[in-house]
């Protein structure tokens, strides 16, 4: 995104922190229950140190979970496509496990991987997997089945009519799903920390913002830390539009900017 | 239902190569409502190099008949005896993420040679077909005509002796459709193949084919053929011409009735 295209956004932004600083000074609000903009920026200023040692924990189990959700929902739909039986078989618990409410299964991801990133990743990746999978799988069941006969009277085999037909029609799906899922993969690790006890010194900036926000009394600090998280999700969306570019190009170029 | 029929097919040593042979062939599809009958008992035959043209009312089998050709499916009943064919379906199904080069060469890819080669192959080809310069633009870039070009290219380019051209034309303006066909004849001058072309165009098929046949309505078979046995380049105008579409019509208007 070029800086003019970003001015609407970023004018919008000035818009609202206005708003938010005349609410906050004059409606009588208390700064425990919202601080006023000036205030969080002070505080993000003065917490560097805390705020940005915790979002590096945090950006790794974005990171790290993400790239497993998209590898294993990507993988699953394409297994699920090519072998009918696993597509009834697991689309339906697909489906179930986004009803689990994490915490309950917190404690089991810790006793079997332990105090570190590792249970973080896979809550994570649970919660970000499903996108990817729905969209990849219809992507993939959507391409016309005269394509198909096409291929096949060119004596394509099953891999070459996947890899030539098949998979280029369904990548614009799957990257829709991959946006999905990046832009629910920040909410996604402050569920894991909050879900998933930690022995590190810093246990990630969810965990922060859930103290700063309840037993430290530090609210200003609490929205500093939300906005440092409000502004990786916007990151990594859009880091992602950059490589949809390479990726599948065709999908840009008929139908218009992807964003 | 008629007895079954069972005639053992031609030996190969006896058939031209190329040839396409259709002998009684019955089928139907699975449907909600119980079976429905889509071909009853058709035969026809193509020489080698020759041209067949397949008219007949929408739904009649005639799609059927070049899956059948093509290998998609098996007849129920009756033997199809057709040496390897390609498809060449009515929508083009251009891959939009290659460029016209790419899609005209996907068979020789398929066929396991580098893409480089493939595309270079194809890109030679693009004189003949009159479309030079075209190579590189991406299918959404052609206009109707200029995809269905490329689409004949990527079927010719196959190596199978036989061509099923499904309404190649069908969704084509007049004028285009026009142009199309007197391409197609000049190519198949140049190119000769055994090709089974289902049109519900009457002209067209007069223009194009060396046989012609009318099929009824669903299921299909075969009400009459006619023997095209004009010399080429056709022309719409000339009373030869008018003639068999007018007999070809009469015959239809039997499938109708």
């Amino acid at each position: 995104m070029r800086p003019r295209r970003a001015l609407p956004a970023l004018l919008l932004v000035v818009l609202l922190l206005g708003a938010w600083e005349l609410y906050a000074d004059f409606s009588g609000v208390q700064s425990a229950v919202l601080p006023a903009p000036h205030e969080v920026g002070t505080a993000l200023w003065n917490g560097g140190a805390v705020l940005w040692r915790n979002f590096a924990v945090t950006a790794e189990e974005v990171v790290l979970g993400l790239a497993i959700a998209l590898t294993a929902g990507f993988a699953l739909a394409v297994a699920m496509h090519m072998v009918p039986l696993l597509r009834r078989a697991v689309y339906p618990l697909a489906v179930g496990s986004q009803a689990i409410p994490i915490p309950v299964i917190g404690v089991l991801l810790v006793f079997w991987w332990g105090f570190g990133v590792l249970p973080k990743l896979i809550v994570v990746a649970l919660i970000c997997f499903f996108p990817v999978l729905v969209t990849t799988a219809d992507g993939l069941a959507g391409v016309d089945p005269e394509q198909l006969k096409l291929m096949r009277t060119l004596d394509a085999s099953r891999w070459q009519s996947f890899r030539l037909a098949e998979l280029p029609a369904a990548l614009p799906a799957a990257l829709s799903g991959a946006r999905v899922a990046l832009a629910v993969g920040v909410i996604g690790a402050f569920i894991a920390e909050v879900a998933t006890p930690t022995t590190g010194a810093y246990p990630g900036l969810g965990r922060q913002i859930l103290a700063d926000a309840g037993p430290n009394f530090q609210t200003p600090r609490a929205y500093a830390g939300t906005a440092i998280l409000f502004a990786f999700a916007i990151a990594c969306f859009y880091a992602l539009a950059l490589a949809e570019r390479r990726l599948a190009p065709y999908r840009t170029r008929t139908s218009g900017e992807p964003l | 239902m008629p007895a079954q029929l069972q005639t053992p097919p031609v030996p190969a040593s006896q058939r031209d190569a190329g040839a396409v042979e259709v002998h009684e062939v019955w089928h139907s599809y699975a449907t909600a409502s119980g079976p429905l009958p889509a071909l009853a008992g058709l035969s026809v035959t193509a020489r080698a190099g020759s041209v067949l043209a397949l008219v007949g009312p929408s739904g009649c089998g005639k799609t059927t008949l070049l899956e059948l050709l093509c290998g998609l499916q098996e007849p129920a009943r009756g033997t199809v005896s057709c040496p390897p064919a390609v498809l060449m379906p009515q929508q083009d199904l251009l891959l939009p993420w290659l460029d016209a080069g790419e899609n005209a060469g996907l068979a020789l890819r398929i066929a396991g040679m580098r893409r480089a080669e493939a595309r270079a192959r194809a890109d030679a080809m693009f004189s003949e077909l009159g479309i030079e310069g075209f190579q590189r633009s991406r299918p959404h870039e052609l206009s109707g005509g200029m995809r269905q070009r490329v689409a004949f290219l990527r079927t010719l380019l196959s190596g199978k002796p036989v061509l099923c051209l499904d309404e190649p034309f069908g969704a084509l303006d007049a004028i285009t459709r026009a142009e199309m066909q007197d391409w197609l004849a000049g190519m198949l001058t140049r190119e000769p193949r055994t090709v089974v072309l289902v049109t519900h165009d009457v002209e067209e098929a007069v223009l194009l084919a060396d046989r012609v046949a009318v099929l009824s309505r669903r299921p299909g078979r075969v009400l009459g053929e006619l023997e095209v046995g004009l010399p080429r380049p056709r022309r719409r105008s000339d009373a030869a011409v008018a003639e068999l579409r007018a007999a070809a019509l009469d015959l239809l208007a039997e499938a109708r009735g």
